[in-house]
């Protein structure tokens, strides 16, 4: 009998888990892919890596901070600030056609692109910033008033406003066109006053610290190891049943499998079905030189091709009104690379990937990457000329490989703070609990961990 | 254990929870809070290690007395002189 079992290997699950073992707790992850972390984790085609899920690291904060989510991480899991080897960001921009945004890991340069660009605005961003007061502290109650109404009460230029939404919904956007001011001052805080920085190795060196460390204390970690149901019995997840028929039992259960996902296994019925939720297509590129030496240095750019942004479900294969152009050798690393990497991400139909049979799919893919690419070198120097090879992934990609309904990254449009479930003994974590991002999600295990997991 | 003693296993303690921190520095009566930015998670990692390690328990009501190294030295000094 364990004391809790966890079921996903993802950020959020692996942080859970290290607080338990670190507590002498019998504790067993159990992860159905052959690979961990789930929403953002990582693989190998021909001969390269690569990282799924987020581009970078949010949240950043410089050796020494004690301050913010990554200090607190830090302390929470035991680690040292070198320990995820994160390198800043060169520097960001949001590009709008009539305008351009540069910013930083420095609020100062937005504050300053902004008074520049936006006069009128320059005092009221200020204000907002304000208002948005101190959203550090690691808030399980939740809010839901719209960030659009709030921002409305200090931004008057609705360009300003699109431009500085753009990068958050991008980010970390569960729902269409708004999203709760509480997430909107998370989201602010990690992408603008904190920023962004990713180790060179990529996602994989923070996973397999995290994957040593849990191992190390003791937990037990199992890959290719997929539930098949939550059995329940008067109003208790009795036991864990998997697709191998293999039987579990523990006193709790922690599931970071997302909300609709762990309903459905559940078995209620109410429940089972994600409605909504966003999903994306992603191109990847691989280059013979890296991107600055075609005169790319921006670290991520998000683009939008009108004044005005649209953020939901296009109802097509990919938007191509709008995306995000990563490059992962624009942060400031020790040593140069060999070779480049640009990845471009936009807004994507589930069902309209869900509907084309193999060979339609297939097809589909090759044509929406050379549009998504000839869509962004209206934005950063065209990088065509020196591919050398691709990758592209699409909505179907990311549910059967994370098991999200409907590949929906950042989860159900409607958060569950409290961590709790209809069941006393089985709690969730990770994006469907509402923190975002890298360093948010592994506070989401630490802190529903903390809060029932560790009595 | 000794005074001294105590120090050291906070001292530990405090160590493995902010392994950055240069705690040769530390003053003994600035309230710990202040000094290395621990918030109330941090102190609850207090009490859990001190549980963990050397099976002392504090109760909630006591969690004030952990403000400074001082005076959480002057606090388990009763609970941890016999072991």
């Amino acid at each position: 009998m364990y004391d809790t079992i966890i079921i996903g290997a993802g950020m959020s699950g692996l942080a859970a888990g290290i607080r338990l073992a670190h507590f002498n707790r019998r504790v067993c992850i159990l992860e159905r892919h052959s690979v961990i972390g789930g929403l953002n984790s990582f693989y190998r085609h021909r001969g390269r890596n690569y990282d799924v899920g987020l581009h970078a690291v949010t949240n950043y904060s410089p050796r020494g901070s004690r301050r913010g989510p990554l200090a607190r991480l830090l302390r929470q899991l035991r680690l040292r600030w070198d320990e995820l080897a994160l390198a800043p960001q060169v520097g960001s921009m949001i590009a709008f056609p009539s305008v351009r945004l540069r910013f930083s890991n420095d609020l100062a340069l937005l504050e300053s692109e902004i008074a520049a660009q936006f006069p009128a605005e320059r005092d009221n961003f200020r204000r907002l910033v304000a208002s948005m007061g101190d959203y550090e502290e690691l808030d399980l109650a939740g809010s839901a008033s719209s960030a659009r109404a709030e921002v409305a009460r200090w931004i008057r230029d609705p360009l300003l406003t699109d431009m500085l939404f753009c990068p958050l919904l991008y980010y970390g956007g569960a729902r269409e066109h708004d999203m709760d001011f509480a997430h909107f001052c998370i989201l602010f805080r990690s992408i603008f006053v904190e920023g962004l920085a990713r180790p060179l190795a990529g996602i994989r060196l923070i996973l397999k610290k995290l994957a040593d460390r849990f191992k190390s204390l003791g937990g037990e970690l199992r890959l290719r190891a997929g539930v098949q149901s939550i059995v329940v019995k008067d109003d208790k997840a009795e036991k864990i049943l998997l697709e191998d028929g293999t039987e579990l039992a523990a006193r709790r259960i922690l599931s970071s499998a997302g909300w609709h996902e762990t309903m459905e296994l559940c078995n209620h019925d109410a429940q089972r079905q994600l409605v909504g939720g966003l999903s994306f297509v992603e191109s990847i590129s691989v280059l013979d030189a890296e991107p600055r030496r075609l005169g790319h240095d921006r670290t991520i750019v998000f683009f939008n091709d009108s004044d005005r942004f649209d953020y939901r479900d296009p109802g097509e294969l990919v938007d191509l009104r709008s995306g995000i152009i990563c490059s992962p050798n624009n942060f400031v690393y020790d040593e140069p690379s060999r070779e480049g990497m640009m990845r471009i991400t936009a807004l994507a139909s589930y069902d309209r990937w869900a509907q084309l049979d193999e060979a339609e799919y297939r097809l589909a893919k090759l044509r929406c990457h050379d549009r998504m690419v000839a869509s962004a070198v209206r934005f950063v120097p065209d990088f065509r000329s020196a591919v050398i090879d691709t990758d592209f992934f699409t909505p179907k990609t990311i549910q059967r490989f994370t098991g999200r309904q409907r590949g929906a990254v950042y989860g159900a449009p409607r958060k569950r703070p409290d961590g709790r479930t209809h069941l006393d003994n089985l709690f969730i974590c990770g994006t469907d609990q509402g923190l975002v991002g890298i360093i948010g999600t592994l506070l989401s295990g630490v802190a529903v961990a903390n809060r029932y997991l560790l009595e | 254990m000794t005074a001294s003693e105590i120090r050291e296993a906070i001292l530990s303690i405090l160590s493995d929870l902010a392994p950055d921190e240069d705690l040769s520095q530390l003053k003994e009566d600035v309230p710990l809070r202040d000094q290395l930015e621990l918030d109330s998670m941090d102190f609850l990692d207090i009490v859990m290690e001190l549980r963990k390690r050397y099976r002392v328990q504090i109760p909630e009501e006591d969690y004030a007395a952990l403000t400074s190294m001082k005076s959480t030295v002057e606090y388990l000094e009763p609970l941890m002189k016999d072991l």
